[in-house]
C-alpha cells in the first residue's frame, strides 16, 4: 500500500529525513514514535505529497510520487489525514466540513455527500452536532469530526500525526476509541503518536524515529519486548513512566 | 459669537456656475467624491487581493513581482502618482494617450486619472492587508485543504481567503475611509469633488465657515455610513468562537 525506500530530505543544509525506509501493507496499523524534532510529521507528510523529498522512491497505492507531473491533489484526496490541531474549517459547520471536499473533489451530489456525512458522524457519535460550527466543540469532539472528514473522502489509508497530543487528557479516550475501532475494521493507518496504550492494543508494527533516521521497525510484541536499541529504550522509559 | 454671524442661506444662492444653488453645487461634490471612491476602491480591492496573494504563494518569482509592485506603489507620494497618471501617462503612450487627450471630456479625463491613481494605490496598501490575513491563518489549514484532495487555487477560494477576509474586514474599512480622504487630492487636478467645491464656495461667496461646516458634515455622513455598514457586515460574518487564527 505505501513502499518507502530509502527516502532523504533536506531543509537546506538541515537533513530531516535520513534513508527511510518502510513498507506498509493493507490493512496494516504503523505507529511511528519518536522524540520532537526527529522527522515523524516531516515523513508522513511525504508520504502523502505535502512535503517533497530529494531522494530515495516513495509508492503509495500504485502511484510513484517520483514521478513528474503526477496529479498530487488527487492522490491526497485517496489518502486521509488527521492533524495534531484538527484544522476543521471555521467558517462552515459540522455538516459542511465533511461535504464541501466531497463536493468539489469527488464531485458527489449534495444530497449523495450529506447521506455520506451523517452517517460517518454517527459513526463517531456527533450526528446531533452536524449544525454546529467548529468553535462550538471540544477538542475531542472536533477530532472526532476531524477522522469523519478524512474518511469521508473513501481513503485507501489514514495517517495521523499526533491525534491527541493537543487534547485535555478526559478527551483523549474517545479519540482513540474512534482509531481503535477504525483499525479493527481493516483501514491501513499511520499513526504518530506517544499513546503506547493504542500501539499495544491495535498496532502491527512500531517505528521508532531519531535525528531523522528508522532506527527501529518492528512488530509491536518485539518492540515492546525488551530487545531494541539503547536509544528507544531510553525515549520508551521516558514516555512509560508518565 | 461665531454662531451668530452664520448666514445659511447662501447654500440656496444661485451658484456661481448657474448649475444651480450653492446646496445642489456641494452635492455634485459629494457625487463625484463618491463616485471616485467606491471605483477607486473596487479596483483598490481587485488588485490589492490578487497581489496580496501572490505574495502568499510557494514560489519566489511571484512573491518578489508582487513585493516589487507593493513598494512602487506605496513608496511614490500620492500627489506624484496623481500627475503622472494625469499629465505624463497621456503624453507618453502611443496612440492611446492622444485618443484620451483629445476624445475625452475634460471631467472624465480627471475621474479616470484620479480613480486609477487612487485604485492602484491603494491595492498596494490592500495587497499588504490581505497578505497579513493569509499569514494570520494557520499553516495547517492549508495542508488540511491540500490533505483533503484541493487543489491550491481550490485551497485558496474554500478555506483560506473566506476566514483571511473576515479577519481584516475592520483594516478595509478604515481603508475605504481613507481613499475618502484622499479623493481630495483630485481637486488638484481640478475635479470637481467634495473639498474642491467647498473650496470654490468658500472663494465666491466668502462664507469660508459655512463653507468648511458643510463639508466636514458630508465627509462625516460618508464616514458614519461605512462605518455603520462594516460593522453590520462584520456581524452577519462572524464566526462564532472563533477568534483571530486559532480557536
Ligand atoms: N519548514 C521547515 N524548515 C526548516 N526546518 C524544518 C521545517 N519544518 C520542520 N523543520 C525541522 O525538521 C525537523 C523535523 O521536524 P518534524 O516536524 O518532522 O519533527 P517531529 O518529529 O514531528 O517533531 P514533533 O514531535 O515536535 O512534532 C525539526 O528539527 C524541525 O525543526
Ligand atoms: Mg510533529
Amino acid at each position: 500500500m505505501i513502499s518507502i525506500k530509502g527516502v532523504s530530505k533536506w531543509y537546506g543544509d538541515f537533513q530531516v529525513l535520513r534513508n527511510c525506509s518502510a513498507e506498509i501493507g493493507k490493512g496494516e496499523v504503523v505507529v511511528i514514535c519518536g522524540p520532537s524534532g526527529s522527522g515523524k510529521s516531516t515523513l508522513i507528510k511525504t508520504i502523502n505529497g505535502l512535503e517533497a523529498f530529494q531522494e530515495g522512491e516513495l509508492v503509495v497505492d500504485g502511484t510513484s510520487l517520483n514521478k513528474r507531473g503526477i496529479d498530487l491533489a488527487k492522490l491526497r484526496s485517496r489518502v486521509g489525514m488527521v492533524f495534531q490541531h484538527f484544522e476543521l474549517f471555521p467558517h462552515l459547520n459540522v455538516l459542511r466540513n465533511l461535504t464541501i471536499s466531497q463536493c468539489r473533489v469527488l464531485g458527489r451530489g449534495r444530497k449523495e455527500a450529506e447521506e455520506n456525512a451523517l452517517k460517518l458522524l454517527g459513526m463517531v457519535g456527533l450526528e446531533a452536532y452536524c449544525r454546529k460550527f467548529p468553535a462550538q466543540l471540544s477538542g475531542g469532539q472536533q477530532q472526532r469530526v476531524a477522522i469523519a472528514r478524512a474518511l469521508s473522502m473513501d481513503p485507501v489509508a489514514m495517517l495521523f500525526d499526533e491525534p491527541t497530543s493537543a487534547l485535555d487528557p478526559e478527551m483523549i479516550k474517545e479519540v482513540l476509541d474512534v482509531m481503535v475501532d477504525l483499525a479493527k475494521n481493516g483501514m491501513t493507518m499511520v499513526v504518530v503518536t506517544h499513546e503506547m496504550g493504542f500501539a499495544k492494543q491495535v498496532a502491527d508494527r512500531v517505528i521508532f524515529m531519531d535525528h531523522g533516521s528508522i532506527l527501529e521497525d518492528k512488530p509491536k510484541e518485539e518492540f515492546f519486548g525488551s530487545s531494541g536499541s539503547e536509544r528507544c529504550q531510553q525515549f520508551l522509559s521516558k514516555i512509560l513512566a508518565h | 459669537m461665531l454662531a451668530a454671524g452664520l448666514d445659511w442661506s447662501i447654500f440656496l444662492q444661485p451658484s456661481f456656475d448657474q448649475s444651480g444653488n450653492y446646496l445642489t453645487f456641494l452635492l455634485t461634490g459629494l457625487k463625484w467624491t463618491i463616485y471616485l471612491s467606491v471605483t477607486a476602491w473596487v479596483i483598490a480591492f481587485v488588485f490589492g487581493s490578487f497581489v496580496g496573494l501572490l505574495r502568499t504563494l510557494p514560489n519566489s518569482l511571484c512573491v518578489a513581482l508582487a513585493a516589487a509592485y507593493v513598494e512602487l506603489f506605496r513608496n511614490i507620494p500620492l500627489l506624484v502618482q496623481l500627475f503622472i497618471w494625469y499629465f505624463v501617462f497621456p503624453e507618453i503612450i502611443p496612440v492611446l494617450g492622444t485618443w484620451f487627450k483629445q476624445s475625452v471630456n475634460p471631467l472624465l479625463q480627471q475621474f479616470i486619472a484620479a480613480t486609477l491613481c487612487l485604485g492602484f494605490f491603494t491595492s498596494a496598501r490592500i495587497a499588504e492587508q490581505v497578505r497579513s490575513g493569509i499569514e494570520a491563518i494557520p499553516k495547517g489549514q492549508r495542508l488540511a485543504g491540500l490533505a483533503l484532495g484541493f487543489t491550491l487555487l481550490q485551497t485558496y477560494n474554500l478555506v483560506i481567503l473566506p476566514v483571511a477576509y473576515r479577519i481584516i474586514i475592520p483594516t478595509l474599512t478604515s481603508e475605504f475611509l481613507n481613499v475618502v480622504k484622499n479623493s481630495a487630492v483630485a481637486s488638484t487636478i481640478g475635479l470637481i469633488e467634495l473639498s474642491r467645491q467647498s473650496q470654490q464656495l468658500g472663494e465666491f461667496t466668502s462664507h469660508w465657515y459655512e463653507s468648511f461646516i458643510a463639508v466636514t458634515l458630508l465627509y462625516g455622513a460618508i464616514n458614519l455610513t461605512v462605518m455603520v455598514l462594516s460593522r453590520y457586515l462584520e456581524r452577519f460574518s462572524r464566526l462564532s468562537g472563533y477568534i483571530g487564527g486559532r480557536h
